[in-house]
């Protein structure tokens, strides 16, 4: 291959590239600093020099801009990895949320400098409110693991506010997301594993045994992170309400199902939406994420605050004081307002005609890739059941013949430009890759992928070790991830790094 | 269609393919009874898609309604500066679109990034170790409370000594998420002549606790004396939690350095580090804390490692504290970072550097004295807690703070935040930084001024009619 990924080029740390005697530059006001100091009481003051890297402003711009480009993005590569949905990010979201007025907005300005804002926090709210099929929407939590706590938090506030003490557990599938069994515990709750069946389905056998007086919840995502739909949803819904229980939705996979089906009518008491996945806003390399949260009527009274109330005239902010038994604020103001601009820019570019269709062709790429994968002689971890927006793939028959595991073929995939699928989950599913391609990528795109996993395949029959010792066109090969936690290098000061 | 690239020919292909006759017969696994349509107005209330055009003329509408007003707010969100640079970089492709850095060997540029903000983060606040960021400074100051319980169990205390002028707005957001975990948040009070820790009544009330937060500067821009305060607590066998503003750190000592052994935890908002205020988010919250506690961290954390040659690289690293590992033992249920903020952070504090920030944060101090010098000859102004501040100061008024907010927002000004709560009296938090000129100083004193007076006015006038 001689085709350049990305770049490859070592870069220094900006560390390295500074003097401390480069004058700074035109960026900083003028000013002198030692006349302020002396006004100061000296007990306050540092002793030395804040640890800072001086650099022009051209050296600081290249030497960001190469690191950008040692990335794959969305931008720039194919990036199939499950349940993130890495579909585009439309630009004119990023463009029009930084709009000055909409920028600049200090979050305490009076509300009626801010009714710009509100107004579309507002229409926000209720779009999502139709969109999931629940009661009412709070934005306020600033990613999904915090709607998650947001949503625990208020089946605890619903059970204490009804003195029903006795409810210490929560139920979670064995396949759920690490946050979920992580939410429980932050929450004061026992968490209760489930098991799932061979058909991808929750085991309602094992269900039964376990729900109890001392059911608060259960949490499941649907479709599942199976990348199958939850088919007796409703069954589970009557078995946890009827033990007094409620039931959480965990909104990672929306995507799959915006317009067919709503969280609200399958019976679920509470959700959480992951913005930063169904309504595209950026994932920025790792957050900001948006987690709204959605209730039914019996969790209304504990939803976080702030929210956005429209009286016909005028926007106003709901508080503890109109919502008393509010679980509380989660954030110093409403949570990720930028990226919900972007959001609600998003919605509006699709409109509800949009939005149905994000869920087709979102359907549509993951079952035509299952199916061309198939075809080309993957093996499919449930080949009987539709694809949601993702499906598994098994890499164990690979791993067995030619002792290339799924890690493998994921950096291999790298090579080729593509980023890898999600890999090792869920862990119930051994060698897996969780592939999402979601509904912005082209047929040729996808068509292109199945034929280099086809390759890889041949290369793992042929030359095993262009896959073991994978990757080899990226700005570093395989990392040593045990000695990166045995001799911890966390910065640049760390110990006698310097 | 936005965003969709298929052409019917294609749509054709792939459902021959798949062997179906339609989109929607790869619904038929959720049951009929549940499914809603287009065609049974499931989603009804939403409109239409638009067109780019349109959106744009209504986002720019509803963003000249809010207008771009002078502002002399802060209380945990700053208006500075922030360099063209920063958010070109930031929001390039390869930055805005990519994800969290599973696949290290395709993400050594965010990871760089990440491994760069962890180390100004280090170098500024005196830490070993900095985290990758967390949501915001609030939750960020409640996952500090949380690790410090987890790490102090010798202190056989789950009691916080939280002083009541740590903003109110961050402890309720403490209260909120550490309250299922049976923590108490004990608040103690700050003394009324000076706004600072009443360390009277903090040394009576302490008994055995967990952890002693120390705002510098404290929510009314005063400064704590920080170096007794910490080895009180050390004293004590609680740990300190320092929570501080990263442009007051340019000046203010790092609490690595506070008292004899320094601040066990720092926590903070990094927002002023060239985050827009965009109506108090996204933001960034700043973590870090001694070497002992480093598996106590919550969140992600980048390390630097060799590759399989012997090559410098970047991994994500200690995650056996997290969420996807440990699942119900993790320390957070965190899953990710604020990437997109930690990079424009990263790119701000480059840009300034030490020079540069020194700057900043001296131009805050000068400017919000020349505003107090400006204020000092207002009739009924006056200075509650004294003048000695970084960039925030308390006054109190002779008329009700909401009227005067009230009456600053109708001459486009946001005035400051209204720090009556129960005190009893009037009192204004208004806070200045680099960026304001004279001219508008002088404004702002002027309206002030004219404002009050006014309201003295209508107030008499409503006394006078109640009289007759």
């Amino acid at each position: 291959m001689s085709k350049r990924i990305i770049e490859q080029k070592a870069e220094n740390l900006i560390f390295e590239l500074s003097d401390n005697n480069r004058l700074s530059s035109s960026l900083a006001p003028d000013i002198d600093v030692s006349a302020v100091c002396q006004n100061l009481p000296e007990s306050v003051l540092r002793k030395q020099k804040i640890e800072l890297p001086q650099v022009a402003e051209l050296q600081v711009v290249r030497h960001y801009t190469r690191l950008s480009q040692k990335n794959f993005s969305i931008d720039t590569h194919f990036y199939p990895l499950g349940s993130c949905t890495m579909k585009y990010n439309p630009r004119a979201c990023n463009t029009l949320a930084q709009l000055p007025g909409l920028a600049g907005r200090h979050p305490m300005a009076h509300a009626s400098m801010s009714q710009g804002v509100m107004s579309c926090m507002f229409d926000l709210q209720n779009m999502l409110v139709e969109a999931t099929g629940m009661k009412q929407v709070s934005l306020t939590p600033m990613a999904g693991a915090q709607g998650e706590f947001a949503g625990v938090a208020m089946i605890r506030a619903y059970h204490d506010n009804n003195n029903d003490t006795q409810r210490c557990e929560i139920i979670v599938p064995d396949a759920a997301h690490g946050t979920n069994p992580a939410t429980a515990v932050m929450c004061g709750y026992k968490v209760k594993e489930i098991p799932t069946n061979g058909q991808g389905d929750i085991d309602i056998e094992a269900l039964e045994k376990i729900i109890g007086p001392q059911t608060a919840g259960i949490m499941l995502t649907n479709p599942s992170t199976l990348g199958v739909f939850e088919r007796k949803i409703k069954i589970i819904a009557d078995m946890i309400h009827k033990a007094g229980g409620l039931l959480y939705y965990d909104g990672a996979n929306l995507n799959a199902i915006l317009g067919k089906v709503k969280p609200g009518d399958m019976g679920f008491d509470v959700i959480h939406m992951n913005l930063h996945k169904t309504f595209s806003t950026p994932h920025g390399g790792g957050g900001p994420g948006a987690g709204p949260v959605g209730v039914s009527e019996r969790l209304q009274p504990f939803l976080p605050v702030p929210m956005v109330a429209y009286d016909g005239k005028t926007y106003s902010w709901i508080t503890e004081k109109e919502l008393p038994l509010s679980i509380g604020h989660l954030s110093a103001w409403m949570g990720n307002i930028s990226i919900l601009l972007r959001a609600y820019i998003y919605a509006l570019l699709l409109g509800r005609d949009g939005m149905e269709r994000v869920a087709d062709y979102a359907t549509l790429n993951a079952n035509y890739l299952l199916k061309r994968l198939s075809d080309a002689g993957f093996e499919i971890a449930f080949p009987e059941r539709r694809a949601s927006h993702e499906f598994i793939l098994t890499l164990r028959k690979e791993a067995r013949q030619h002792g290339t595991n799924a890690m493998d073929f994921a950096k291999r995939l790298l090579d080729y430009g593509y980023h890898a699928p999600t890999t090792y989950f869920p862990l119930l599913v051994p060698e897996c890759f969780l592939i999402e391609p979601t509904e912005t990528e082209s047929c040729n795109d996808l068509d292109a992928f199945v034929d280099t996993m086809s390759k890889i395949r041949e290369e793992a029959e042929q030359t095993p070790n262009l896959l073991k010792d994978a990757p080899f066109e990226l700005p570093v090969r395989r990392l040593d991830d045990v000695k990166a936690a045995r001799e911890l290098d966390l910065n640049y000061y760390y110990k006698d790094n310097k | 269609m936005p965003y969709i690239p298929h052409t019917p020919d294609e749509v054709k292909h792939m459902l021959s393919v798949i062997g179906v006759n339609s989109i929607d017969e790869l619904f038929d696994e959720i049951p009929q009874e549940l499914r809603s349509h287009l065609a049974n107005n499931s989603l009804n209330t939403i409109p239409v898609g638009q067109s780019e055009m349109a959106v744009q003329r209504l986002l720019t509408e509803r963003a000249m309604q809010d207008g771009t007003p002078m502002c002399f707010a802060g209380g945990g969100a700053y208006e500075h500066h922030i360099p063209a640079a920063v958010w070109e970089i930031t929001t390039r492709g390869e930055f805005y679109s990519s994800y969290t850095p599973y696949q290290a060997e395709a993400s050594q540029g965010t990871l760089q990034v990440v491994y760069e903000f962890q180390s100004m983060i280090a170098g500024m606040t005196g830490m070993d170790v900095s985290n990758a960021s967390l949501y915001d400074g609030a939750s960020g100051l409640a996952e500090a409370v949380l690790m410090s319980v987890r790490a102090n169990r010798k202190a056989k205390s789950k009691r916080i000594l939280m002083p009541k002028n740590v903003s109110p707005v961050y402890r309720q957001v403490v209260e909120t998420i550490v309250k299922n975990q049976g923590i108490t948040l004990e608040l103690i009070d700050f003394d009324s002549t000076s706004g600072t820790i009443n360390s009277d009544q903090l040394k009576e009330q302490a008994g055995s606790f967990a952890a002693l937060i120390i705002p510098q500067p404290n929510y009314f821009g005063h400064f704590e004396a920080v170096h007794e305060l910490t080895d009180w607590a050390h004293e004590q066998g609680g740990l300190v939690i320092a929570l501080v503003n990263p442009i007051a750190l340019a000046l203010l000592e790092a609490p690595g350095n506070w008292g004899e052994t320094g601040a066990d935890i720092t926590v903070g908002e990094g927002q002023p580090l060239g985050i827009p205020l965009s109506s108090g988010g996204a933001y960034i919250g700043f973590i870090g804390c001694k070497q002992k506690l480093v598996r106590q961290l919550p969140g992600r954390i980048v390390g630097r490692t060799i590759d399989l040659d012997g090559k410098t690289g970047f991994t994500l690293t200690l995650q056996a504290r997290e969420q996807h590992i440990r699942r119900s033992k993790a320390t957070s249920n965190i899953c990710t970072n604020q990437g997109l903020m930690a990079t424009a952070a990263t790119l701000y504090m480059s840009f300034l550097g030490a020079d540069g920030l020194q700057k900043v944060a001296a131009s805050c101090v000068a400017n919000t004295q020349k505003l107090i010098s400006g204020l000092e000859d207002v009739a009924g102004v006056e200075f509650p807690f004294g003048k000695k501040v970084f960039h925030e100061f308390v006054i109190s008024l002779d008329v009700n703070i909401d009227a005067v907010l009230e009456a600053l927002a109708e001459e486009d000004i946001v005035g400051g935040i209204n720090v009556s709560a129960d005190s009893g009296k009037n009192l204004l938090l208004i806070c200045v930084t680099e960026t304001k000129t004279e001219d508008e100083l002088t404004f702002f004193a002027d309206t002030l001024s004219r404002v009050l007076s006014h309201l003295r006015n209508i107030e008499l006038t409503t006394d006078g009619g109640a009289q007759s």
